[in-house]
């Protein structure tokens, strides 16, 4: 016993050096910046949009996430694929194409907007396959056996896309209307991150209208809080399921599209990273709750914009730049350590976490 | 249950056996494989695989069906294969009619002159429903056949596509003991002659007929053996493969030699991630970073560049300063996630693997890391003043490491430690309610795990002499992960069967190296679907699995 009220101690211990040489580093980073005061206001105020705008994306794909882990307590390894096989098939067949022709030129909403809709089926598509083949026959295995496989998805998806299409980056088609800027407020802001903050608020809005006010919705929140009482209420869960897989994935679906919008280049191993990182945000924000992918995706995204400058660079990192992917990963290590629930999260259950 | 057949089913199962040969076929596959003629003039290995789904599909189904009469069972078989064709006769006529290469650039002519047999579209389809029809038919036949004649066709056939698969390699180390009159009735080119291919598949045939016929009494002789002699009998065995693995590199010259010892860094690796994930079931997906960090000081220590020490360091005075280095990473990087599990274990564990790999490429310690340059000139082991360049040689150095990582893992599998492990591995609450130390439990698996993986890739940078930040990147982590998976998790001899199949094969097949990571993705899915303990299940883990499965199926 005393053993052990000594190893934890150890444990605590270290955690707390940890935490307090993250932190420390962070401030005096920080003030280093700030003394110093390389960028100009104007450089942050653009940092900060194109972090809201990256946040953005990862918010709506940060939404599938949390949905398929509130209701089936697993990662779906695989969501990032769904979020890169939607647009990767509509700028082949429809965005390229469209384009070369004037089309999309001649009519921007009408061409985004079938964009939108031939990414969404694809991505939705591509997910109730997978779930359908991949994961339903594993409903109550061991919880490693899922996770492995939705793993094996991933990479299936990312390796059958690159074999369909080519392994080479694809160009998303430039939209004359969407290049340049507008000056809202005094800011001057790119209209693709325009675009891609109005679409997000009102992606979310729609889907949290719908999973908490309606009746569909409703069978969704009751699957994911106990699947056989749900059952018992006569709820069909196995269509919760896929109901959910299909929302996730119809936002990943639109985040594609605005990915396309504001990056204009498309490849097979695009989904990977954002996937993970979209995770983090889902973590961030407290897993299995909606507004709390939403917030998580904006603080992630915002602070990985922000963070290489406003941290790194005090600290007299050189080309703090490259180490962006560092600072998302290492926040997601916080997180899991000192606040595994997130932001908004309740306290995970044993069970869950 | 066997039940009858609706044309509904048969329609539908012929469309997936369908689907997935035209999905094998416009992602690339196919046509790749097609180039690896396997019997001169006959055919090649994109047909083996075009007909695999219809004719796996065809058993299974005909296997699942109540037997009426042998016309009707191949009727059926017919029917499943000649559906399963109609897919890829449209996109043969949709590849004809347009240019469909645009928007998938893997439909290319070679794909469509394969699945058309060279002729033109109507008549190519023709064929090509018949071959499908005649593989279900087949696929029906074996079915049907008593499984005295059915065993040697399956093997003679597998014996024939093998040795023909392989037949390049096969000639690589023939050339050079026959000669050149035996060589050439063998070979036409690269591939088997078919008078040498129809020869492999009558002995292989005879030999597992005489063998059905004998075995049985053989077997038995064998099993009514006295100890004494049984003691022989095994100590000759083991004698026999010693002999081999020490000589394995005379037998395999100098390409399988390189090819082998990328097996052996895997299985170094695999043993060590086996400890992790399969003893103690905590899932890492970063387990690259040791791997990195082992390679890293090795070249750091021992690197004639300009990033090197220059402190007299050699291999083998590097090589244990690499693999405590890994060990210590591995307890540091493990500490902070000592109170995570399952699923949110692997996702922190894949980050730390990536800013490993991130900071290495990253301009921060370029002076000592080299960036994204890497390190150059690594010096070769050298063993008593020659120095280890040869594959030959190095394998003997990696034989050592691997040798070694095998007796530490056995060891600790049976010592105290590892039933500690799998405690964990099976109730991380009840061993802890028993009074087990998790924090020591944990660690030494991440320790033991980390130092297996820093002496592979100690050796590695040796082996390559230079290293590059972006060849630690996370494919290694899901090789391994695969390859211990493939052989069985938690079960030693797996780890070596896992490396021997996922390592040494694409490596020998150039086709299967590029579709790598898809085959990888299939298996994964596909070893959790149908047998989640792996083919060399350790027993005790089986136990486990179809428990849990239990436990599981009950609560819901």
């Amino acid at each position: 016993m005393q053993e052990r009220i000594k190893q934890i101690d150890f444990l605590g211990l270290v955690l707390w050096i940890f935490r307090t040489a993250i932190i420390v580093s962070m401030l005096w980073g920080t003030i280093a910046t700030l003394m110093d005061n390389p960028y100009s206001a104007r450089a942050w105020t653009d940092t900060i949009v194109a972090g809201i705008a990256q946040g953005s994306l990862y918010a709506l794909i940060a939404i599938g996430y949390t949905l398929v882990y509130g209701v089936l307590f697993m990662i779906n390894f695989a969501h990032g694929e769904f979020f890169m096989s939607g647009i990767m098939t509509a700028t082949i067949f429809i965005a390229q194409p469209m384009s070369a022709s004037g089309y999309l030129d001649r009519h921007p909403v009408i061409g985004i907007t079938v964009i939108a809709v031939v990414t969404m089926l694809v991505s939705v598509g591509i997910a109730n396959l997978t779930e359908r083949i991949a994961y339903r026959p594993l409903r109550g295995a061991p919880r490693l056996v899922p996770l492995i496989t939705a793993i094996g998805a991933s990479f299936f998806w990312q390796y059958f896309f690159q074999g369909l299409y080519g392994s080479e980056v694809k160009a998303f088609p430039q939209i004359e209307v969407i290049v340049g800027k507008v000056n809202i407020a005094g800011i001057e802001i790119l209209k693709s991150q325009v675009i891609v903050i109005i679409v997000t608020i009102l992606m979310l809005a729609g889907l949290y209208f719908f999973v908490v006010k309606t009746k569909t919705g409703k069978s969704i929140r009751a699957a994911a809080e106990n699947k056989d009482v749900a059952r018992l209420m006569g709820i069909d869960v196995d269509r919760a399921i896929t109901l959910t897989f299909t929302l996730g994935a119809s936002m990943a679906g639109i985040a594609g599209v605005l990915y396309a919008l504001v990056f204009r280049q498309i490849h097979f191993f695009m989904g990977f990273f954002p996937g993970i990182k979209a995770f983090t945000a889902a973590v961030l924000g407290g897993i299995g709750s909606i507004p709390g992918a939403a917030l998580g995706g904006l603080f992630l995204g915002i602070f990985e914009s922000v963070g290489p400058g406003l941290f790194l660079e005090g600290l007299g990192v050189p080309s703090p730049h490259q180490l962006k992917d560092v600072i998302a990963f290492t926040m997601l290590v916080l997180v899991l350590i000192f606040r595994p629930q997130g932001i908004l999260g309740e306290a995970l259950a044993e069970e869950k976490a | 249950m066997k039940k009858s057949i609706t044309t509904k089913e048969i329609i539908q199962k012929a469309l997936v056996a369908g689907v997935i040969a035209l999905s094998m076929s416009i992602i690339g596959f196919i046509a790749l494989l097609g180039e690896r003629e396997l019997v001169k003039g006959w055919f090649s290995l994109g047909h083996v695989f075009l007909i695999a789904a219809p004719l796996a599909i065809a058993y299974v189904t005909v296997e699942n069906m109540t037997h009426e009469n042998n016309a009707k069972t191949l009727g059926v078989g017919f029917a499943i294969g000649a559906i399963a064709s109609v897919p890829l006769i449209l996109l043969a006529y949709i590849a004809v009619a347009v240019d469909i290469r645009q928007f998938l650039s893997n439909v290319s002519p070679a794909l469509i002159e394969l699945l058309t047999f060279g002729k033109d579209a109507t008549t190519g389809s023709i064929y090509l429903l018949l071959l499908f029809g005649a593989t279900g038919v087949f696929a029906a036949l074996l079915n049907i056949l008593p499984a005295r004649v059915r065993h040697p066709l399956v093997i003679a056939l597998a014996w024939m596509i093998g040795v023909a698969t392989f037949s390049e390699i096969l000639l690589g180390r023939l050339r050079s003991l026959l000669s050149r009159d035996l060589i050439k009735t063998i070979f036409a080119g690269k591939t088997l002659n078919p008078a040498f291919a129809v020869g492999v598949f009558l002995v292989a045939l005879l030999i597992t007929i005489l063998w059905d016929a004998i075995g049985g009494s053989v077997k038995e002789k064998v099993a009514a053996f006295n100890p004494v002699q049984k003691k022989t009998m095994s100590a000759g065995k083991s004698l026999v493969v010693m002999v081999v693995i020490l000589f394995l590199p005379l037998i395999l010259g100098s390409y399988l030699s390189e090819v082998a010892n990328n097996v052996g860094l895997y299985i170094l690796m695999g043993l060590g991630l086996n400890i992790v994930v399969g003893f103690a079931g905590l899932l890492d997906l970063g387990y690259v970073a040791f791997f990195a960090i082992g390679a890293y000081v090795m070249g750091v220590l021992t690197s004639q560049g300009a990033l090197g020490l220059d402190a007299g360091f050699n291999f083998w005075t590097a090589l244990p300063i690499s693999v405590i280095v890994a060990t210590l990473f591995g307890i540091i990087l493990g500490i902070p996630v000592l109170g995570m599990r399952g699923d949110y274990l692997a996702i922190v564990t894949l980050g730390f693997g990536e800013i490993i790999r991130v900071i290495a490429v990253s301009d921060l310690f370029k002076e000592i890391f080299g960036g994204a340059q890497g390190i150059l000139q690594i010096p070769k082991p050298n063993f008593f003043g020659t120095e280890l360049v040869q594959p030959g040689q190095l394998y003997y150095v990696i034989l050592g490491g691997v040798l070694l990582a095998l007796f530490i893992a056995t060891r600790l599998r049976d010592s105290r430690l590892g039933r500690q492990w799998m405690a964990l591995r099976e109730d991380e609450d009840v061993a802890e309610a028993m009074g087990m130390n998790l924090v020591n439990t944990k660690l030494m698996a991440f320790a033991t795990g980390a130092a297996f993986s820093g002496l592979s890739g100690a050796i590695f940078a040796s082996k390559l002499t230079s290293i590059f930040p972006h060849s630690f990147n996370l494919i290694i982590s899901i090789n391994v992960l695969a390859l211990i998976i493939v052989g069985g998790v938690g079960s030693i001899p797996g780890v070596f069967i896992g490396s021997l199949i996922l390592v040494g094969l694409p490596e020998l097949l150039r086709e299967f190296a590029e579709y790598r990571m898809l085959i990888y993705g299939t298996l994964l899915i596909a070893m959790m679907l149908f047998k989640p303990e792996g083919f060399l299940p350790d027993q005790r883990r089986k136990r486990e699995l179809k428990a849990e499965a239990e436990l599981d199926g009950v609560e819901g």
